[in-house]
């Protein structure tokens, strides 16, 4: 009784592989699309902890297709 | 006439990128087409054991780019249809023996000749994959359903996006339905909705390609072979028909055929 319910609850592996691939190629097709990103954040940091107190880790950039339109998202949420 | 290159590729290796081109070179011949197959693999000659044809090799795709021989002399002639010709790939040399300029213009040479270039393409994303990618008019991505497989065809998708190669298509390999429906193997759907390419086949798991690979007779020469029919039916895709996917499901084992492996044991 107990493994039959631990067992429905669990995801098969292919599930887990779907899952998985998702995620990460979500992250890579986004890195191998615009490369310059992981710069981009370094500079942005930079140039904004001049002016402000930021935490770094907190930003947040993402480059979104909708539909037709391309955003660059930047999200820089302050201390 | 103008004929078209078709590139075959993967990124991961040992997937079926080379038993892919050997059952579509030799399918399209069979079905009138004149087809070239040539290996781009070069230093790993493969695709001339796949077709049986490894004790024909004089001269290599390497000879014919460095013009040390001339592109009849290196065209190797199959021994079950008139219309289909090999170039080796190189055994003694590295993928940077050759560009893909030279390729690019072997195959233009070709295409005045033939219907269909098959470029069966090296692993990875270097050199090589470069030299069979830049000619490419189509590409066939081949895949299997597992993860590590799926994330370099999605590598290799992207890269031929940015290099305006649109074309694309997809061919999952080495579907295996017990495992699917255990739930230990991504089904086609499962892939198709990761990689969201167009697909062009689906080919099951099959034992005996290894010992059709000893003979050097692809699948698509043995009548009652599933990845066979799988192939053939990618031709006819090609051909411009349209063909239904084929379900791949379990052999089916009945009482009486269950009783004679019993006996077999
Ligand atoms: N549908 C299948 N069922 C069973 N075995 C298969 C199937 N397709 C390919 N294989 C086997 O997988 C192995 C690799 O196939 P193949 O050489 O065609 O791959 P490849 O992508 O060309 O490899 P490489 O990257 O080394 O060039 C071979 O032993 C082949 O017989
Ligand atoms: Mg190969």
């Amino acid at each position: 009784m107990f493994f039959d319910f631990f067992k429905k609850n669990k995801k098969t592996s292919a599930e887990q592989a779907k899952e998985r691939l998702r995620i990460i190629l979500a992250h890579e097709r986004a890195e191998n699309k615009a490369p310059f990103l992981d710069d981009l954040r370094k500079d942005i940091i930079e140039v904004i902890a001049k002016y402000i107190d930021i935490d770094p880790k907190s930003i947040n950039i993402n480059l979104q297709k909708d539909q037709s339109i391309e955003v660059l998202e930047i999200n820089i949420p302050i201390k | 006439m103008a004929g078209k290159v078709l590139t075959i590729t993967s990124g991961k290796g040992g997937v079926g990128k080379s038993t892919t081109s050997a059952n579509l070179a030799l399918g399209l011949a069979l079905s009138g087409k004149k087809v070239v197959a040539i290996d781009l693999d070069i230093g790993l000659r493969n695709l001339d054991m796949i077709l049986g044809l490894e004790n024909r090799i004089v001269y290599d795709v390497v000879n014919i780019v460095e013009k040390t021989c001339k592109l009849n002399q290196a065209l190797i002639k199959d021994k079950r249809t008139e219309n289909l010709f090999l170039i080796a790939a190189a055994q003694t040399r590295d993928k940077s023996a050759v560009t893909s300029e030279q390729i690019k213009e072997l195959a233009e040479e070709l295409k005045k000749d033939y219907d269909y270039i098959i470029l069966d393409s090296p692993a990875g994303i270097e050199g090589g994959f470069k030299n069979a990618m830049e000619p490419a008019d189509e590409v066939i991505i081949v895949t299997t359903p597992e993860i590590s497989a799926v994330r370099d065809a999605d590598r290799v998708i992207g890269i031929l996006e940015a290099n305006s190669k649109t074309e694309t298509n997809l061919i999952i390999n080495r579907i295996d339905p017990t495992l699917v429906k255990r739930g230990d193997m991504m089904s086609k759907d499962d892939v198709l909705q990761v990689l969201s390419i167009p697909l062009i086949g689906i080919i099951p798991e099959d034992k005996n390609i290894v010992s059709y690979t000893n003979i050097g007779e692809p699948s698509i020469l043995h009548k009652d072979s599933k990845s066979g029919m799988a192939y053939k039916n990618i031709i006819q895709r090609l051909l411009g028909k349209n063909v239904e996917f084929m379900e791949i499901t379990e052999d089916k084992k009945g009482f009486f055929q269950n009783l004679v492996s019993l006996f077999k044991e």
